[in-house]
């Protein structure tokens, strides 16, 4: 606990009186209410804005080009930006209570790197004339399964496993996934090479509604477990000790965790690609507003997130219209220097 | 049924010599148990295996016939309220918060309920922490600090107690409170073990006196039956000396 406590400290240092708290259920409710309206409205308006603007007439009027432009791009873009969003954020701020580390993020345990190895042997070794991209999907997914399985068998050792030696395996496994990337990236011929730097960069784009309704069907059911554990993640942020002699079997809530944190970040990587910065700030960024309760910081992570996204990825597609920047851009350079100045500004 | 039973309890780290050799105790009802010893005697180590954080390499600990290495945290931590030798550092939440804490072996809602809230305000009252009961925890001091955390313990509503070295951070006027207190939890009916090297203050409060030395008991009995000179000596390494005054109260004293 002594590890991450400076930052918990750091991150939440609010005076040294806290404000009153006399109904934590309808603090709970209203940050529910306004992080889901802020997800609503981002994902409403957003669609709306671009580089080449849309004829609001011909919207309404469900006329073509505008209208199939609307609803089979940029919509389902947006949900796909702020499902994305939400699994990022929700799993960065449940890593960052069970690592009890603030700099904790959804890659911290190698998932998003393991996904990126299995995307990239896929690209390298399926012909790009067929149908590859289903194949890199399904191969990103089984780099995340491998993860989950590294974790499953750490946990069979009592002896082994505990969170900091899962924060040293994400470590690890970040190291050699990034080796072997890069030696398939240098063995790739060019055009292969290409493509694995384009995904490797990661991004939104429009996919089919079947495919936003397998993502949200994995999503939404996982988000609202973890949401469901936010009680015990502040125990745990007190350090094991003691969450151990308040009743919590840290041992299986950390290993529910990260199952359920690799499978929100496995999925969304193998869509997206890796995006950076979403899980580390939005959580962070919201800690300031609504405190370091996970009650109110775990919703507010998910829709806020979600919201975070669905923005970064508008900016992405229209700043520099028509030529788009991948979407991990946008949100490491709107989000870090917002970053960096809160924590100097304190 | 025994409030405590200890059975040939055992425990070592790997490849390490034993830190508990087969001790074998029994609390049956309500008390005030000093534990003492040398440093790495064993005592915090005790008290983790009785709150079933340590899992012992031979036999059972058993708290109201309860086996702790077999029953669900939860379940355990009904019975058993433990606070560590070192204080969390780096808590964000409030006093009232941290508290708090002491309820979640009684339901994992997302909220606390009435009877939570009820059990806070009362361990709130005992510690005496009003005044900053909404201040971060991290603003306290070292004393501040060991009182909430006792709070919290108290909120378990447990009838076992475990505290390690309570008294480390606070003044002798909290040190007196603080006896008087688990006194009087020992007079509600609960069994506490607390871990101190205050042998005066043990001399003094405790019923019972375990004195543990390289992970055996080397006596368990009344005070002044316990906290023996000879017995000191050859466990602490250093003379003791008891003085009884008038009025039959034991004092210690240490040194050549």
């Amino acid at each position: 606990m002594e590890k991450g406590g400076c930052f918990w400290v750091m991150a939440t240092e609010l005076g040294a009186t806290a404000p009153a708290s006399p109904d934590l259920r309808a603090r709970a409710r209203t940050v529910f209410v306004l992080s889901l309206l802020a997800a609503a409205v981002s994902v409403a308006v957003c669609p709306l804005v671009g580089g080449s603007g849309l004829d609001y007439g011909r919207v309404w009027a469900g006329q073509a080009p505008d209208w199939p432009i609307l609803i089979n791009l940029r919509l389902p873009r947006a949900l796909l930006a702020l499902l994305a969003g939400a699994a990022l954020s929700g799993s960065g701020a449940m890593f960052q209570a069970l690592l009890r580390d603030a700099l904790a993020t959804p890659s911290s345990l190698g998932v998003t790197a393991a996904s990126a190895l299995g995307a990239v042997v896929a690209i390298a070794f399926f012909p790009s004339e067929t149908s590859w991209f289903p194949v890199v999907w399904i191969s990103a997914l089984a780099g995340a399964g491998a993860v989950i399985a590294l974790v499953a068998a750490l946990s069979r050792s009592h002896k082994r496993f505990s969170a900091f030696t899962l924060l040293l395996t994400g470590i690890a496994v970040n190291g050699i996934c990034s080796a072997l990337i890069l030696l398939l990236h240098s063995l790739a011929g060019i055009t292969k090479a290409f493509q694995i730097t384009h995904w490797l960069m990661g991004g939104i784009a429009a996919v089919e509604y079947p495919v936003l309704a397998l993502l949200a069907l994995v999503i939404v059911p996982v988000n609202i477990w973890v949401l469901r554990l936010a009680r015990v993640l502040n125990v745990i942020s007190y350090g094991e000790a003691w969450a151990a002699g308040r009743g919590v079997d840290c041992r299986s809530v950390t290993l529910r965790g990260f199952i359920a944190g690799t499978v929100l970040v496995g999925t969304t990587t193998a869509v997206t690609g890796p995006i950076a910065f979403v899980g580390l700030i939005v959580p962070h960024l919201l800690r300031r507003i609504v405190g370091p309760d996970y009650r109110l910081l775990l919703p507010a992570s998910i829709f806020g997130g979600g919201a975070f996204l669905v923005v970064c990825d508008t900016i992405s597609r229209s700043v520099l219209a028509p030529v788009e920047i991948p979407v991990g851009v946008a949100t490491a350079l709107l989000g870090g220097p917002f970053f960096v100045w809160i924590l100097w500004s304190r | 049924m025994s409030l405590l039973r200890l059975v040939d309890v055992s425990f070592r780290y790997p490849g390490a010599p034993a830190v508990l050799d087969g001790i074998s105790v029994e609390a049956r009802e309500a008390a005030l148990v000093a534990v003492v010893g040398p440093n790495g005697a064993g005592k915090s180590t005790l008290l983790d295996v009785v709150a079933g954080l340590k899992r012992p390499e031979a036999g059972r600990c058993l708290v109201n016939g309860l086996d702790v290495n077999r029953a669900g945290r939860d379940e355990v931590c009904r019975m058993v309220a433990h606070v560590p030798q070192q204080t969390p550092s780096g808590i964000p939440f409030t006093v009232e918060e941290v508290v708090l804490t002491g309820r979640i072996p009684y339901g994992r809602g997302l909220y606390e309920n009435e009877e939570d809230h009820e059990a806070m305000e009362q361990a709130i009252a005992r510690m005496r922490l009003e005044e900053f009961r909404r201040r971060r925890f991290d603003s306290l001091s070292g004393g501040e600090k060991q009182r909430v955390l006792l709070a919290a313990a108290l909120c378990q509503q447990s009838p076992v107690l475990l505290l390690d070295e309570p008294s480390a951070h606070l003044d002798p006027e909290n040190q007196a409170q603080l006896w008087k207190l688990l006194g009087e939890l020992r007079d509600m009916g609960r069994l506490v073990l607390v871990v101190t090297h205050h042998l005066a203050l043990a001399a003094r409060h405790a019923d019972r006196v375990w004195v543990l030395h390289h992970g055996k008991l080397a006596a368990d009995g009344a005070a002044d039956a316990a906290l023996e000179p000879e017995l000191l000596e050859r466990v602490f390494h250093v003379p003791f000396h008891r003085y009884v005054n008038g009025e039959g109260r034991v004092f210690l004293g240490y040194g050549h």
